[in-house]
């Protein structure tokens, strides 16, 4: 009697077991009969919708690269090379004439046409939108506009035909059609309008890729397959990406390891000691469109004048970069040769005047005791270093550089922390600084002006050493009036040699990204943003 | 049940509100205009005041629509894709726990002192003293990269076989405690009178154990495996964030990371949920254990 209630129990426990998990036993849909060579990636959740001006990060990057097709793609070098773009012309560098390729179509049949571009931009710069990459319109005609009194359309663009519009901006950008691979670029077709929130979740596309039905489980993974309608450089050299989301990258890195995953375009920070040896033959670490500096304030007095131009190539040449490069970030980056960055059409590695950036000791002194002896180094100044210090391996690597200044010029140095990247900007910002800082920069598209403009024409928004030198900006205004980019990339490349002699901030290193395959797959490259050139990979 | 559910809520979403702005990470560090910052402010709503917020998310709840993510999807399909998932985790990790557990707290506790007692001591110290994404990593590793017996990481499918190593590492810890929760129990009972009494009846040391002595020791048990089904849906975030698991806790991991309110609190209302029905079940089971517990 007693053995039977127990027994009730237990049959009603499983029961309920049972209800509380039917729901979830079928759903062997999808993946399971999967084409072989269809490719799995690594990636993380996006954060918005696929919708190209609303995508800024990486996850969401990934995948709207290779669904949408614009004017222009960049190959593994930062090269352009031609997608939709018949022509981009401009007689003066303002007004551009965009002519694109007839023919194309979306996913749905409706055809690519310069209307699809001018809304699409449109929509991407009206503030109303709340598109993250708005400001990458700015410089075209009617952008403040559209922010603030809530008008809907650039007045700079101008839908001429069928297939051709133009583009009038703010003044001249010899670099324009270099930015026009970036995704914030594609065009979108008339059925993203009606809604664009739903358009987010399963977009109608022109890329290499298409989302396959159904194809985006949220958190679960992101299946793309060939667009067969699709024409131009990335046609798919496989059978479909489909991208699995991991929340951590160290069981990205072991399902890598035993082949349960094919691309891994980021390493976890674990490894990056050991990951070439267990990726032998199949991992990547490439430099990308990023680098690091020492800001060098202007405002300094030690760092003005005679003096100041000796103590600034003084301290260049006290750095022993490598030799940081290889014990804090086992390798993984690459000694810099100058502003910008090597996957940058135009990029110089022997630029005149480069050679402060070689480590030299013994002349890093000699020219440190020059200065001393037109002006003396204060005796019980300390050389500060301002940096936030939430970044990974901002700290070691600074004391690392405070310790060569230290051993190699016989001054005090040291590491001025600030515990977030929003409190060393306020410092900066305010022109707070008492010695050098911690910079970087990551390019939006691959240009050398992203490079130089931004970060040191007078007054420009990063110009964190208020540095200023009008030979410099009529250098820089040369080049966005060159006719051509090899003009333009000239001009750029001699305004750098005016910052070797000037020495705003010291090049440090470029920033690298680390990438590994499985056995299955080959033909893996990384782009000039370090993300894996899916398209080309081949599996089998 | 009504009162938990509003408390918990209300809690659940002043905290992510507190947790500050989550504006910042959906810009991605970029710069971003005034204009387009406020008219994502006004989008979610976050330019309001916090009650006038919390009243929308209720209002909505009422109307069972728990929002939709910063990505444009509804939290009713999120929830509804993950938690049959994260079931199933958490149940084989709740049975393998409870066997385990119990058959090697018995034995243990029968042989109280002995060779068995004290090396299950020992390994059931390690187990609890060990971070949960250790034991995870480790396993993942040794198993999954090593041996191969399986792969490092569950697939989009997550069937039962997919998430035997997941359910280990999750039930592992609680395991540690269900022996020695049995093991304390049956030792103490078995120096009970009641013991005594039916073994001087003549009654077979099997039948003393298992009817007698095992049903009186599995009290503190099931209560602590009840309280358990909802820890395991909880702790499950780490299991399944080593494992890849497209489960409730990597759902919640993430919405933590983006700040993104509707999403936490719903899940934290079907944690809630789970808890509490949980409870109930265990108080039912009481009755069946214990004749002496009856409800009115």
């Amino acid at each position: 009697m007693r053995m039977n209630r127990v027994l009730k129990g237990v049959a009603v426990t499983s029961a309920l077991a049972l209800a509380l998990t039917a729901c979830g036993g079928s759903g062997n849909g999808g993946g399971g009969t999967a084409a072989d060579a269809v490719v799995t990636a690594h990636n993380t959740e996006p954060q918005n919708g696929l919708i190209p001006t609303s995508t800024n990060e990486v996850g969401g990057g990934r995948v709207v690269d290779l669904l949408y097709q614009g004017l222009y793609s960049y190959d593994a070098n930062g090269g352009l090379q031609e997608e939709l773009a018949e022509s981009v012309e401009s007689e003066d560098n303002v007004t551009w004439t965009v002519k694109i390729k007839p023919g194309a179509t979306f996913s749905d049949g409706t055809p690519v046409t310069a209307k699809s571009f001018v809304d699409a931009w449109n929509y991407g710069a009206d503030s109303d939108n709340a598109q993250n990459s708005s400001y990458f319109f700015e410089t075209i005609k009617g952008y403040a506009e559209s922010n603030d009194d809530g008008a809907d359309e650039l007045s700079g663009l101008t839908v001429v035909d069928e297939t051709t519009f133009t583009v009038e901006l703010m003044g001249p950008e010899s670099d324009f059609p270099q930015r026009l691979g970036y995704s914030a670029y594609m065009p979108l077709p008339e059925v993203a309008f009606e809604d664009m929130q739903a358009f987010g979740q399963a977009p109608v596309t022109n890329g290499p890729y298409i989302l396959a039905e159904d194809g985006w489980k949220h958190e679960v993974e992101i299946v793309l397959v060939p667009n067969e309608d699709y024409e131009g450089p990335r046609k798919p050299a496989n059978d479909g990406i489909t991208f699995t989301i991991y929340d951590n990258f160290d069981s990205a890195y072991n399902d890598l390891l035993s082949d349960n995953l094919d691309v891994l375009g980021e390493m976890p920070p674990s490894v990056l000691g050991n990951y070439e040896d267990d990726l032998e033959g199949r991992n990547a670490n490439k430099a990308y469109a990023g680098n690091a500096t020492l800001v060098i304030p202007n405002y300094v007095e030690e760092f003005q004048g005679e003096a100041g131009q000796l103590r600034r190539q003084a301290i260049s040449m006290a750095i022993d970069r490598q030799q940081i490069i290889d014990q804090i970030f086992m390798g993984t980056k690459e000694v810099a040769k100058e502003f910008t960055a090597p996957v940058i059409d135009g990029y110089s590695e022997d630029l005149e005047g480069s050679e402060v950036l070689e480590f030299n000791p013994e002349k890093a002194k000699e020219l440190w005791d020059e200065a001393d002896a037109i002006s003396p180094w204060p005796e019980d100044k300390v050389l500060t270093y301002t940096s936030n210090t939430d970044g990974a391996g901002n700290k070691e690597y600074i004391e690392a550089i405070t310790n060569q200044l230290r051993t190699n010029l016989g001054i005090k140095a040291e590491l001025d922390a600030k515990a977030t990247f929003k409190e060393m900007r306020n410092v900066v910002g305010e022109d707070g600084l008492k010695g050098v800082s911690r910079a970087g920069w990551q390019a939006d598209y691959p240009s050398l002006y992203n490079f130089l403009g931004p970060l040191y024409g007078t007054g420009a928004g990063s110009n964190d050493g208020r540095y200023s030198s009008e030979e410099f900006d009529a250098k820089l205004k040369e080049g966005l009036e060159a006719k051509s980019i090899e003009d333009a990339s000239a001009k750029f490349n001699e305004a750098q040699e005016i910052l070797f002699q000037d020495l705003p901030v010291l090049p440090l290193w470029y920033q690298a990204a680390q990438a590994g395959w499985s056995n299955n797959v080959d033909n893996v490259e990384l782009g000039w943003d370090g993300k894996p050139l899916y398209h080309q990979i081949t599996k089998g | 049940m009504v009162p938990v559910f509003f408390g918990a809520t209300l809690l659940v979403y002043f905290l992510v509100f507190a947790t500050g702005d989550p504006i910042a990470a959906l810009s991605g560090g970029k710069p971003m205009s005034d204009a387009v910052e406020a008219s994502l402010r006004a989008q979610y709503n976050l330019d309001q005041p916090f009650w006038v917020q919390y009243g929308l998310y209720l209002k909505n709840l009422i109307t069972f629509d728990l929002g939709t993510t910063f990505s444009g999807q509804a939290v009713n399909d999120v929830i509804a894709r993950a938690m049959p998932v994260t079931a199933r985790l958490a149940l084989m990790a709740l049975v393998f726990e409870a066997v385990f557990g119990v058959i090697f707290g018995v034995f243990a506790g029968l042989r109280k002192g002995g060779i068995f007692d004290s090396t299950v001591l020992v390994l059931s110290l390690v187990v609890i003293s060990v971070p949960t994404f250790v034991l995870g990593f480790v396993f993942q590793f040794v198993f999954g990269v090593k041996f191969a017996w399986t792969t490092p990481t569950v697939g989009s499918q997550a069937g039962w076989s997919d998430l035997v190593l997941p359910a280990i590492v999750l039930g592992l810890v609680s395991l540690a405690y269900v022996i020695r929760l049995s093991r304390t129990s049956i030792a103490e009972n078995l120096s009970a009178d009641y013991v005594r009494t039916a073994s001087a009846k003549g009654l077979t040391r099997t039948r003393v154990v298992v009817v007698h002595v095992m049903r009186n020791s599995l009290i503190p048990v099931v209560t602590f495996l009840g309280a358990d089904l909802g820890m395991l849906m909880g702790g499950a975030i780490v299991t399944e964030g080593v494992f890849n698991v497209p489960g409730i806790g990597s759902v919640l991991f993430d919405a933590i990371k983006k700040g993104e309110s509707p999403t936490v609190v719903a899940v934290v209302s079907v944690m809630v949920l789970v808890f509490v029905v949980a409870n109930l079940f265990v108080d039912l089971l009481y009755a069946l254990l214990d004749p002496r517990i009856r409800y009115a």
